[in-house]
């Protein structure tokens, strides 16, 4: 952008355009040596991890094949070596350029206290991934965001809907690369849209039931034994 | 001094008026201005509060500002008895339905006020997901400016609402209070006032050729697409 003489009115009047500077999707590989996890992760699926670098001066990153993502979390989790047993976060991150997309799990050892950074790299003509939900219940809705916002599909989600976006949203997946900043609809078009949203349309049966009947109300059982009254545990 | 020592006396030494006994006990006024005075003066605020906007709403009813001092008396958190609507922040198109649900479900006579640059006119998100002010939703009476207002702002504001139906007329009932049923749940503003209220921060055709995607919408399930010209 900066090689054409445009004034900054000049940049404004031409819009927002798609950036073409392709960031590195990973650096330079690092000495595993500094995080037992990775270590062993080396030793027990050789092949399968792809890549491993240190970001921020302690965060640990490895790139795993992305089929066999389910099998190397659970290993995570379930060996007592490891323990990752939280799951801090579902994201994904596209650099653009045609670059794969990256599905990002961040775990954290509640045990060891360690944290460890798992990437999936997935070619944008095949954004298709094993869910973690099995896992933990609480990659449910993260696992949608990814789904809504970078059209990613996970097998074995049990809902996999859009979250954020209205359910009959039609211009795509908004944080891609080459989604334009406005959407692709005109305003006219995106606003029409909007208004004709309905709540038919918009939530599932089982939402839309919520709320329709008064919800039954539980008194406490003056009989039962009481919650103060009762061991620990 | 008493009230009643300040009532005025003729030259008989008769009091009358309001405060005499067996004087005349009325006064006379225009129907228009009656009417406008008890509107303006109880005006109860929809208050519709996205954002940090509302955070200054907040405050304007608190008890620094006090907005109940110009008969805003109490935020109407129903719209079947609010008399003014305040939009206090951004819009996205996922809220767009009900913010024209809650307009439409206000009785009338009713007031719109757009609180704040997003509410107005997009402010800086000029992005998919943001409605590019809340006027091609809804009618708005008073914009107020800022990021947020000020609750000064806000009270200005809906004086200026208040000013707005003091000029009012009755014989304009019809003109003033018209709704047209068919425009329930419709956008207000057409497809040119779309265009030109987004054109001035940014020309979404230009990024949409940029990203070299049609401007045309799919036939979608929606139908009904008569009445829109892309631009």
């Amino acid at each position: 952008m900066s090689d054409d003489s445009l004034s900054e009115l000049d940049a404004l009047d031409a819009g927002p355009r798609a950036s073409d500077v392709v960031e590195p999707a990973a650096g330079p590989p690092s000495d595993p040596s500094g995080h037992p996890t990775v270590v062993a992760l080396m030793e027990r699926f050789g092949d399968a991890v792809l890549h491993h670098e240190v970001v921020a001066d302690e965060q640990h990153v490895v790139h795993v094949d992305p089929s066999r993502n389910v099998e190397i979390i659970r290993w995570l989790r379930d060996d007592p070596a490891q323990a990752y047993n939280h799951l801090a976060d579902v994201t994904a991150v596209d650099f653009g350029g045609g670059a794969p997309l990256q599905v990002v799990y961040q775990l954290f050892s509640l045990t060891h206290k360690h944290r460890l950074r798992v990437k999936c790299l997935l070619d944008v003509d095949a954004l298709t991934i094993d869910s973690v939900v099995p896992m933990w219940n609480g990659a449910n809705w993260l696992e949608r965001e990814v789904y809504d916002m970078f059209g990613i599909t996970f097998k074995g989600h049990p809902d996999l809907r859009r979250i954020l976006m209205p359910k009959d949203y039609a211009e795509g997946h908004p944080l891609r690369k080459d989604f334009p900043l406005r959407g692709r609809f005109s305003r006219a078009e995106q606003t029409r849209r909007a208004l004709a949203q309905d709540v038919d349309r918009f939530y599932i049966p089982a939402e839309r039931a919520v709320g329709r009947e008064p919800q039954e109300v539980h008194f406490p059982d003056p009989d039962a034994p009481s919650r103060a009254g009762r061991a620990d545990g | 001094m008493g009230l009643n020592d300040a009532i005025v006396q003729d030259s008989k030494g008769r009091s009358g008026g309001l405060f005499g006994d067996g004087g005349p006990t009325f006064l006379t006024t225009k129907l228009d201005f009656v009417v406008n005075w008890g509107r303006r003066n109880s005006l109860w605020p929809m208050p519709f509060g996205t954002a940090c906007c509302a955070i200054e709403m907040m405050a304007s009813a608190a008890s620094n500002f006090d907005i109940a001092r110009f008969g805003m008396e109490r935020m109407s958190f129903s719209p079947r008895q609010a008399d003014v609507l305040i939009c206090a922040g951004r819009v996205p198109y996922k809220l767009a339905p009900v913010l024209r649900r809650i307009w439409d479900q206000m009785p009338q006579p009713k007031w719109c006020i757009s609180m704040g640059a997003c509410a107005s006119s997009g402010g800086v998100f000029d992005v998919y997901s943001m409605v590019q002010g809340i006027d091609t939703i809804v009618p708005v009476d008073v914009y107020i400016p800022g990021c947020p207002p000020r609750p000064e702002a806000l009270i200005y504001g809906l004086m200026m609402v208040q000013e707005k139906i003091r000029q009012e007329s009755l014989d304009q009932h019809f003109e003033l209070r018209a709704e047209d049923p068919m425009s329930v749940a419709r956008p207000r503003a057409n497809t040119e006032e779309i265009v030109g209220l987004t054109g001035p921060f940014g020309n979404s055709t230009l990024q949409e050729e940029l990203s070299e995607v049609g401007v045309d919408a799919p036939e979608g399930p929606l139908g009904d697409a008569a009445d829109i010209t892309t631009p």
